[in-house]
């Protein structure tokens, strides 16, 4: 692996089995790489294969053939669709439940996370169970529960995608703005074209199954990126040329 | 929850009881008027408070066997429905053989008990138990098999053992389940060592009840079936606030979304 990437997938393919049938292929020799301090966004039609690359990427799955690096060796931090926050656990408890399942001590792990709540937006409600938050307070600490994972890459799936429009806007800027300080390198799947090209640095787009990434965005808006990068005349150029690459790919 | 909550939510039962208590009274004293057939609430009182040291002298053992009967089923469930949990193939087997178990006339076995293991507590347990057990194992079942597939793949990916998972997910999410299943099989543990009293015992209010029922002491046997019924209400009301002090959580969900922001 060459060390200008921090995540990098080679060729991936995946084929399910299917009872009486040939196995249904899924991806066909998918090919992702990510640099370190990159957001890179993944788009395509539903029913592409994203959630096989996302259980690839997030190690539950092996693939058919090909292979997947990331950096450091540990992993990607791994942020479901759902906020899946347990009911019973406080959202500081919540917040350490990846360093928990890697061995922290449960008052290291406290200690380790208190910091982040200031940032996220979260701060006072350490001790509040998940049914006392707002939709978007609920999205922010699985975000930070991600995050504390303290993996090298950011796995997001579709992490604004149940909020309503405002939310999922504030939502947008909010982690534009956090990104600035951190750098994360964050991959991220979605399905909102405006999402994609306001967060990302590169846009990804997958073809019908199975599978590839058929074109490839480069996204050179200024950053930071703020509410005033919606009215860029480059940011409408840019969501045009995906919007189309996106219908040739359906069509 | 408040004072003001807990006599909102008393006084219609309260009133239903005072209602039918004082219809009893009359009935039993004005137009019965035999206390051998049907003695008046306040004649069950008198009676059961003269017979008091009789009663709860009693009713230690009957308590005894409900508590140990119901630990047993207790444990026995934990360790059938983690089993189950753990095990596909352990749950094809045990889960028909469990609902088996709660096919089981206890009228018929508790006689068959008391002559295989003798008129110690042995078999009073075993009967709680196999009254209690079934409701236990199977909301247990029931809330583990509820799980949420996708906080399972989450746990995963973070790297978590199957045994992790069980008890950082699996177990917190299964507990208003179990509690639904504890308050019914609680109902049926005090029946449950009475009946196995019945079939053969030294003491215990089961025995008390059939020594009064032979000298046709109407009224004791109505205040023993007052004190168990207490008994079941209390160990009922128990249930409400262990959940209340296991899942804290809920009552936030039960609120509703508050939402603060």
């Amino acid at each position: 692996m060459t060390t200008e990437f921090l995540l990098e997938a080679k060729g991936l393919t995946h084929e399910y089995a299917r009872a009486g049938q040939p196995p249904l292929q899924v991806l066909d020799g998918l090919d992702l790489r990510v640099r370190e301090g990159e957001i890179a966004a993944v788009i395509g039609p539903s029913g592409s294969g994203k959630s096989t690359l996302l259980n690839i990427l997030a190690d539950l799955d092996k693939p058919t053939s090909g292979e997947v690096h990331v950096g450091g060796g540990r992993g990607v931090a791994y942020m479901p669709q759902r906020d899946l926050l347990f009911p019973w656990r406080t959202i500081e408890d919540n917040a350490i439940l990846g360093l928990e399942v890697a061995g922290v001590k449960k008052r290291a792990a406290r200690e380790q996370v208190a910091p982040l709540f200031e940032e996220f937006g979260l701060s006072g409600f350490e001790y509040a169970y998940p049914a006392q938050l707002s939709g978007g307070m609920r999205q922010r600490a699985a975000l930070l529960r991600t995050v504390a994972m303290d993996r090298p890459v950011l796995l997001l799936d579709e992490p604004f995608g149940a909020l309503d429009s405002l939310t999922r806007t504030q939502m947008q800027l909010w982690l534009a703005e956090t990104w600035q300080r951190h750098g994360w390198t964050i991959v991220l799947v979605t399905h909102d074209i405006r999402e994609a090209v306001f967060l990302a640095d590169s846009v990804h787009v997958l073809g019908p199954r199975p599978a590839r990434v058929t074109r490839r965005f480069e996204i050179d808006l200024p950053r930071p990126r703020n509410a005033g990068t919606f009215a860029l005349p480059e940011f409408a150029l840019h969501e045009r040329e995906l919007l189309d690459a996106l219908l040739n790919v359906t069509a | 929850m408040t004072l003001g909550r807990l006599i909102r939510m008393l006084w219609p039962p309260v009133l239903l009881a005072a209602v039918l208590i004082a219809g009893w009274q009359l009935a039993a004293g004005y137009a019965i008027k035999n206390p051998e057939v049907l003695p008046t609430p306040s004649q069950v009182v008198s009676a059961g408070w003269g017979q008091r040291r009789a009663i709860a002298h009693n009713a230690w053992p009957t308590l005894r066997e409900t508590e140990l009967g119901f630990a047993f089923s207790f444990v026995l469930a934990w360790v059938l429905a983690t089993a189950m949990d753990f095990s596909p193939a352990a749950r094809r087997a045990v889960y028909p053989l469990l609902v088996a178990s709660q096919t089981v006339p206890i009228i018929a076995i508790a006689p068959l008990f008391v002559v295989m293991f003798g008129f110690g507590i042995g078999p009073k347990i075993l009967l709680v138990a196999l009254a209690t057990f079934f409701p236990l194992a199977a909301s247990l079942a029931a809330g583990f098999a509820n799980a949420d597939a996708d906080a399972d793949r989450l746990m995963r990916s973070m790297g978590a053992s199957r045994w992790r998972i069980f008890w950082t997910m699996r177990v917190p999410g299964a507990l208003p389940f179990f509690f639904t299943g504890l308050r019914v099989a609680i109902t049926y543990a005090i029946g449950g060592a009475i009946f196995a009293e019945y079939a053969g015992a030294e003491s215990g209010l089961g025995i008390y009840l059939q020594q009064m029922q032979q000298v046709f002491r109407t009224d004791l046997v109505f205040a023993t079936v007052a004190v168990i019924a207490i008994g079941s209400i209390a160990l009922f009301a128990l249930t409400y606030l262990l959940e209340r002090w296991l899942t804290p959580w809920r009552k936030h969900e039960r609120a509703g979304r508050e939402v603060v922001r």
